[in-house]
């Protein structure tokens, strides 16, 4: 998706629209879920929605990004197609993946969304590998690689932090703190305290931002991506969120209060944040934003309904199909 | 003319070539440059090719392979080495969960053209931590593709053949080859290769048994075989040279030839590919063609012992080859 900035009334609208979208998407999935239509668990973002937007609206069109197991707001953030990506979790043919990878997989490398991924910081090298890809070519283009607080203990984040750090590559990588690594607390699973701390120690820039204020991550982001294209490398960005639900399916949030969620959810959340200054600044009138609500929940039916009526994937497609 | 050439002489005119002929292609791993590698494989590519392309690495072996994943994916065309076959446990996922994944897990929609090179193999008294073979491993992860080259025609010939694959190939190269000779014929471009993944090849036609090798016990099947002419009985010798794909029907052709069937490789027994060659022929009608029960000769299932006879007793020989074939044709 272009460019686009959500401190200006035309920047605002689609920033909230796709904030909008990624909320009534992960909601649609619950429903779904519920009615037993979905195969499988799903890990929602609900909550976290400007890290995503804040992150993608930084980008330029052949830009990268790297996903994670909570993926989906970063795929509608740079420019899936809903319909595709309902089409996958209902395992249809006409999903991103065919059917074959389901809520956790959803990728569209020739759009640059070079994947979501089921293993905790599996794509770090990943995206440290594309970034190097795109020094190499010379395409003047960035990576943004998301991944969680979780990731920040893995050996694939030390790696890849370092490599990055003495090739210079043009990596953004976007640490979600969400306060959780599925039930262990952040504060309880990182030595040192401080996950952005950890920039020093392979001498990059490390900025911690606040991952429910959807400006305030693209201005960050927006100035690491501006570093990463001149050539001056690597940055570690720390975007402060909080998940409402649980981690998967699974969870019965034993690890957490209900009134830690409710605080979260009533004096931080990011759309009721991003609405209040949207409007506080004029950049929107309260009947646009109301437009932006309807367009997303829209555009989300739309792609439901359109999906159901897909073919399903189909089992015969399997013979040989793990080999290109 | 094919002039006479070491392994790793042929296997880095290989690399030359892909070098000069494609400018996706990079080399990154550990020591790769100056040094050379562990093995002196890359022996000069730095100064011929610089630093760029020709990248040293820091001892982060998961981080080269998931480097090689994401060139990969995004337009170029990398070979990465892993110093030591065994250290590719420290790259499993890069390399299992996603090299080998992400063509099938995301739709067909993207390729993953990369090449992790990796020696393997014991038999020069590193012991247990540097001397495995692996291939088992990798050829039951759909997605890779696993080759052995046991000769030097056949490492730059299947190099070549890799580079033209658009799916990851694991290259697992035998120490103890390195340094062995032979007549190469240099390509011109990696397209001339005849060699193709997932072909075995006959070596020594024979009527009297079937034995089926790859990498380190392709030569000593050989030296096998004449010890066993001399004592008239004719082997044949197939260098199965693949194992994902693996060349089945070569091996089930040879075997309604000769009727006995022999699997040999360095790798512990249980569980191994050869296991696969002999489930392989009997799901086939090749088994109404066995005069004897099928043989295996491989590497013990110990770890691998530094002291030499330690590690020669684990590590199957041209004698105890020898010695099975005897029986298996006297049987």
């Amino acid at each position: 998706m272009p460019k686009r900035d959500p401190t200006t009334p035309d920047g605002a609208r689609r920033s909230l629209l796709v904030m909008w979208t990624i909320r009534r998407f992960e909601e649609a999935l619950e429903e779904l879920f519920a009615r037993g239509v979905l195969h499988g668990t799903m890990h929602l973002s609900i909550g976290q929605e400007a890290v995503a937007e804040g992150v993608a609206a930084a980008l330029d069109e052949g830009d990268f990004i790297t996903s994670t197991h909570r993926g989906h707001g970063h795929a509608i953030a740079h420019g899936a197609d809903l319909e595709r990506m309902f089409a996958e979790l209902l395992m249809k043919d006409t999903g991103y993946c065919r059917g074959r990878g389901g809520s956790m997989h959803i990728a569209d490398v020739a759009a640059g969304n070079l994947g979501a991924n089921g293993i905790v910081a599996g794509s770090m090298t990943i995206a440290t590998g594309a970034a190097f890809s795109q020094m190499m070519q010379g395409t003047g283009k960035v990576v943004a690689c998301f991944f969680g607080d979780g990731a920040a203990n893995e050996g694939a984040f030390h790696e890849s932090l370092n490599l990055a750090g003495i090739w210079s590559l043009p990596v953004v990588f976007v640490c979600e703190n969400n306060q959780y690594g599925m039930s262990m607390a952040v504060d309880k699973a990182t030595a040192g305290g401080s996950i952005v701390r950890r920039a020093d120690a392979y001498g990059i820039p490390g900025v911690r931002v606040d991952g429910n204020d959807v400006v305030d991550v693209f201005r960050n982001t927006s100035e690491a991506v501006a570093r990463a294209r001149r050539g001056e490398g690597p940055i570690l960005i720390e975007a402060v969120t909080y998940r409402y639900r649980g981690h998967s399916k699974s969870d019965r949030n034993l690890y957490r209060t209900v009134d830690e969620i409710e605080q979260w959810r009533k004096s931080r959340d990011p759309l009721d944040r991003y609405e209040a200054r949207v409007i506080d600044e004029g950049w929107l009138t309260s009947d646009q934003l109301e437009e932006c609500r309807i367009e997303a929940r829209d555009a989300v039916r739309r792609a439901v309904e359109a999906a159901f009526r897909a073919p399903d994937a189909d089992p015969a497609d399997l013979v040989g199909a793990a080999y290109a | 003319m094919p002039e006479t050439m070491t392994y790793a002489a042929a296997l880095r005119a290989a690399m030359r070539l892909l070098l000069s002929q494609d400018e996706r292609v990079f080399l990154a791993g550990e020591d790769i440059g100056v040094y050379g590698g562990a093995f002196g494989v890359t022996d000069g590519l730095v100064a011929e090719f610089g630093e760029e392309r020709v990248r040293d690495t820091p001892i982060s072996e998961e981080a080269i392979v998931g480097l090689a994943v994401g060139a990969a994916i995004t337009g170029m065309r990398p070979i990465v080495e892993m110093q030591f076959s065994d250290f590719v446990a420290n790259a499993m996922d890069p390399l299992v969960n996603q090299a080998a994944k992400l063509h099938f897990m995301y739709g067909g929609n993207v390729t993953v053209p990369m090449i992790v090179r990796a020696p393997g193999g014991g038999g020069t008294g590193a012991a247990a931590q540097h001397s495995q073979s692996l291939e088992a491993w990798f050829a039951h992860v759909p997605g890779l593709k696993v080759v052995l080259p046991a000769t030097p025609q056949d490492v730059h010939d299947l190099l070549l053949a890799a580079y033209l694959d658009p799916n990851p190939v694991v290259f697992l190269e035998h120490k103890l080859l390195y340094k062995t000779e032979g007549p190469v014929e240099l390509r011109s471009r990696a397209e001339d290769t005849p060699a193709r993944i997932g072909e075995a090849k006959v070596l020594r036609e024979g009527t009297d048994l079937t034995i089926a090798a790859y990498s380190i016990m392709t030569p000593r099947a050989l030296e096998a075989a004449d010890g066993l002419a001399s004592a008239g009985i004719e082997a044949e010798v197939i260098d199965l040279r693949t194992v994902q794909p693996l060349d089945i029907d070569t091996v089930r052709a040879s075997v309604k030839k000769t009727g006995r069937l022999l699997v040999t490789h360095e790798a512990p027994q249980p569980v191994g590919v050869g296991a696969e060659v002999v489930a392989g022929v009997c799901e086939s009608d090749a088994l109404d063609y066995l005069l004897a029960p099928v043989a295996r000769v491989c590497g013990q299932p110990v770890p691998m012992p530094y002291a030499r006879e330690l590690e020669r007793a684990v590590i199957p020989q041209v004698e105890d080859v020898e010695a099975a074939a005897k029986e298996l044709v006297n049987a």
